[in-house]
């Protein structure tokens, strides 16, 4: 098996302290004060555009880099109500969050509004938009700004122990991860200070939860001697950067382990791997370029007899896959990736993970998993 | 299928049968012609006719007219209806015939503006109450020289359309009127004219009413002091006959104290002559050659025009009138037709005036915006006319007679009397529905009227209006009509939608002014938290802000 290639030592995103952040958002405001006040302008916001088409695939660096489209909100008649917010909301991250040391999920800081009278978010889209103005705006991740993701980070099982700190005392605390009985670890919405110690040889991330609990179950990580991460679909920025922080500290190789379809190839593999348009800003700390993709391909229909264990494409899929040859930074720098979706879409089928219990229940530890990393072809 | 004879009729057994019929008769048989077709319509032509009258008789007397309408309730259906003006009068010989004989009146036999054209219309009135009550028509008539009133009672004699009068009497009568303001004298004029019949009627409110007929008759004569009371019969619970509630008088004042400018009376214009009109014409002549005839009879023919139709129609112009015959008569006509004649005299037409339409709707109906079009005299079938078109736009909402969501309220006028019956056989009406509304910012359902909180007057003033039928309620579908209508309507049209566009900017403006200062205080308040400015700093703010984006609005 290939040891990982040497990648940048991705600086920790927690680079910047609360007390650094404040005054970032502080300096934001006066030169908003200073536009309207001294140089009589209208004032105006400058955001990175969010998505894939102001990013490139930086080779060097494995991930989606941010190009330098801008878009500018300046004060108008249109835009006084997002800014409005947009300033009330810099407000409370401010005063209430970081001053405070205190922390806010996304859904509260919509509830939070409804203080605000005739300035209130109507629906939390428009706050979870605004937040992600705000930290694009300010080039500060969110987690930092003290708002806790709602979504669960995914979990983990494996040869792996993760020194934590008890949030109160302060004192470390050990998580052994191949002790954890019939359950799982979590992984918490921040992992900056997290330490490990393991003897693995491979960290294996699975999309779906059911195959997870399958390999947990039999304790396939004592068989491969690896970490094993299921993602829950697209992996949150928790768990795109615990995995990365895993891989670079321990040097281990990563392995994926998706559904055979254009939304596991192109959602949840490279957002893994390169990070997303949405996330353009950050991508640069929640990315692991040095995971590469193990299954299930459409090659591996063939191989494994597994024809009539598939679905046929929906036009979604044929969408999204198309779109992909034509759009996504990623798929057109690897050939073999656009080799992939043309034969996916050639042989108009996607497959599951779970297909393989087509052959029995334990094919895919006993036969499949082994044979795949024995052969070590993986796809970039 | 039995075969049966029967006695065959001769000629001389169907003579027997045959004889004269009429003019009254036909009318009785066919009343609805003369717009007496129900009680309710009933009672509302019966005032219509009798205060075309008035207004008539007073105008052409140069007298200011006012007017008092009185409806009082005899019995369950019955009504008596009262017509009071301060007009000239009538002399107590012409009394009977005016108001007892079919067809008879001063105003068919010339080609003159004026509401009545016929002398049908008061005599049908009492000859309806007359036929649904047995009642006598009342008049009191007063003229300026007459020491004393009369009061005559007549009856229609319908078989050989004459007056019968039933009493005829000296009366001390004056015309009273409710007093200018609340609690003072009654006016008293010294000379005026009072009608009452009695006649099956009901009273009804509504679109269709003699309230709504007096309304517009007051936005259409802006000069007339109109008052209306209507008494009801009233039954107590328990008590064994009702009881007449006597009505408070309603006044429309006037919007102007001065009269139409009198017109003229003109000659026929050849072109808007019929055949057989011309041999009348023609055979009634008092000239004595075929060319006097056309100089004098008609207008618009100078001498060398008579010589010309006369060369044409190839006919010597010293023939005497009466002997040209029939078969030259059309070559006469033809070569008329094909003759280039000026157009009549348009001074024959008084419009009522943009000012004065203005005026009317003003008084009358609240609204926002008020605009009027008189449109310059055009022909039809030689007949001068001219279109006016008023309308009153209201704030939506803000006048509650007038739905925004409802179709436009139209008031058909022809020479200053308001139609409201027959409205969809009306070239008004087609013109309206004929303008595309939406292109000046109205709702229209297809091929029908606008919609929107709005009154449109549309006024035919002619010396001759082409009625549809003897009941004078819809305008027949000339296309010269059609046209001038169209264009008129066009033209509030524009300036309605100019007034539309302007608010709705305004609307926007404030709006938009609004909403600034809606969230401005916000974005200041922001500012302040996080810059920890003093509440003053942040009003200075709120303040510059507020300045900016108010002057760089566009259209503000």
């Amino acid at each position: 098996m290939k040891k990982p290639a040497k990648q940048h030592a991705a600086a920790a995103p927690e680079g910047i302290g609360k007390e650094a952040a404040s005054r970032k958002i502080a300096a934001a405001a006066a030169e908003i004060h200073a536009d309207i006040m001294r140089k009589g302008k209208k004032p105006s916001m400058d955001f990175p555009v969010r998505s894939l088409s102001n990013v490139k695939y930086d080779v060097q660096r494995g991930h989606f880099e941010i190009l330098g489209k801008k878009s500018t909100r300046t004060l108008s008649y249109h835009t006084v109500k997002t800014f409005a917010q947009s300033m009330r909301l810099l407000a409370t991250t401010k005063n209430d969050l970081l001053d405070r040391d205190d922390i806010a999920g996304k859904r509260e800081v919509y509830y939070n509004s409804k203080s605000w009278g005739e300035c209130r978010f109507d629906a939390q889209p428009e706050s979870d938009t605004l937040l992600d103005d705000m930290e694009a705006m300010l080039g500060i991740n969110r987690e930092q700004l003290g708002y806790i993701p709602e979504e669960r980070g995914g979990d983990v099982c494996g040869e792996l122990v993760v020194v934590d700190k008890d949030p109160v005392s302060g004192e470390d605390v050990r998580i052994n991860c191949a002790r954890l009985g019939s359950g799982a670890w979590s992984i918490p919405s921040r992992v900056e200070h997290l330490r490990f110690e393991t003897k693995a040889k491979l960290v294996l991330v699975v999309e779906t939860a059911s195959l997870f609990q399958r390999l947990v179950h039999h304790r396939y990580f004592e068989r491969a001697n690896c970490v094993l991460i299921s993602m829950s679909g697209v992996p949150t920025r928790a768990c795109r950067r615990f995995i990365r922080r895993l891989s670079d500290d321990q040097k281990l190789p990563v392995l994926a382990f998706t559904d055979g379809d254009p939304y596991g190839y192109c959602n949840i593999y490279r957002t893994l791997k390169a990070g997303s348009g949405q996330a353009a800003h950050i991508n640069r700390f929640f990315c692991v370029p040095q995971a590469h993709y193990l299954g299930v391909t459409p090659q591996d229909i063939l191989d494994y007899h597994l024809e009539d264990a598939t679905h046929p494409l929906e036009d979604v899929d044929v969408k999204r896959a198309k779109d992909a040859l034509k759009n996504d930074p990623f798929i057109l720098h690897h050939k073999e990736w656009q080799a992939v979706l043309t034969q996916m879409l050639k042989m108009g089928v996607r497959i599951e993970q779970q297909a393989f219990a087509k052959h029995g229940l334990n094919f895919v530890l006993e036969v499949y998993l082994p044979e795949k990393l024995k052969k070590g072809k993986f796809l970039p | 299928m039995t075969k049966r004879t029967t006695a065959k009729e001769t000629a001389e057994s169907m003579a027997k049968r045959q004889r004269e019929i009429s003019v009254s008769e036909f009318f009785l048989k066919n009343r609805h012609l003369l717009g007496f077709d129900n009680p309710r319509k009933a009672i509302m032509t019966a005032v219509k006719e009798a205060v075309d009258n008035s207004l008539d008789a007073c105008e052409e007397a140069g007298i200011l007219p006012e007017v008092a309408v009185e409806l009082r309730q005899v019995a369950d259906a019955r009504f008596l209806v009262l017509v009071r003006d301060n007009g000239p009068g009538i002399v107590r010989s012409q009394i009977p015939k005016v108001f007892a004989k079919l067809l008879y009146g001063s105003k068919f036999h010339r080609l003159r503006m004026s509401r009545g054209q016929q002398g049908i219309g008061i005599s049908a009135a009492g000859m309806y109450g007359q036929l649904t009550t047995g009642a006598a028509t009342l008049i009191h008539s007063k003229t300026q020289n007459a020491p004393l009133a009369r009061r005559i009672a007549v009856q229609i004699d319908t078989r050989s359309n004459k007056p019968a009068v039933l009493s005829d009497e000296e009366t001390d009568w004056l015309p009273a009127f409710a007093p200018e303001e609340e609690g003072g004298e009654p006016v008293v004029a010294s000379h005026g004219t009072q009608v009452s019949i009695e006649m099956t009627a009901q009273y009804v409110r509504g679109r269709l009413s003699v309230d709504e007929y007096l309304k517009q008759c007051a936005i259409a004569n802006p000069h007339l002091r109109l008052h209306f009371r209507v008494s009801l019969l009233k039954k107590e619970k328990g008590a064994s006959a009702a009881i007449l509630e006597e009505g408070a008088w309603q006044t429309y004042k006037r919007a102007t104290r001065s009269l139409p400018p009198a017109v003229e009376a003109i000659r026929p214009h050849p072109h808007g002559v019929e055949l057989g009109v011309l041999m009348q014409m023609l055979k009634d002549s008092s000239a004595r050659t075929l060319k006097g005839a056309l100089e004098d009879d008609f207008s618009r023919v100078s001498a060398r025009m008579a010589l010309e139709i006369c060369s044409r129609a190839g006919l010597n112009p010293k023939t005497p009138p009466a002997r040209v015959a029939h078969r030259e008569m059309e070559a006469l006509y033809a070569a008329i037709q094909e003759t280039r004649l000026m157009r009549p005299p348009m001074d024959c037409l008084s419009p009522i005036g943009e000012q004065q339409i203005l005026a009317g709707l003003r008084k009358e109906v609240p609204a926002d915006f008020y605009t009027a079009v008189t449109r310059s005299p055009e022909v039809y079938r030689g007949n001068p006319f001219l279109i006016e078109v008023g309308l009153a736009y209201a704030k939506p909402g803000e006048n509650p007679d007038l739905g925004a969501e409802d179709s436009v309220r139209v008031m058909r006028l022809a020479n200053r009397v308001p139609l409201l019956y027959m409205g969809g056989a009306c070239a008004i009406t087609q013109a309206l529905e004929d303008v595309n509304w939406k292109s000046y910012g109205l709702c229209q359902p297809k091929g029908g009227l606008p919609l929107g909180p709005m009154v449109l007057v549309v006024h035919m003033a002619s010396v001759w209006v082409p009625f549809t039928s003897e009941s004078k309620e819809a305008i027949a579908h000339y296309p010269e009509i059609l046209k001038e209508t169209t264009m008129a309507l066009q033209e509030v049209g524009r300036r309605l939608s100019a007034y539309l566009g302007k608010r709705k900017r305004l609307a926007e403006a404030e709006r938009k002014r609004s909403y600034i200062e809606k969230y401005i205080p916000h974005l200041a308040l922001g500012l302040k938290d996080i810059l920890a400015l003093s509440e003053k700093q942040k009003m200075e703010v709120e303040a510059v802000l507020t300045q900016m984006l108010q002057r760089s609005r566009p259209e503000s």
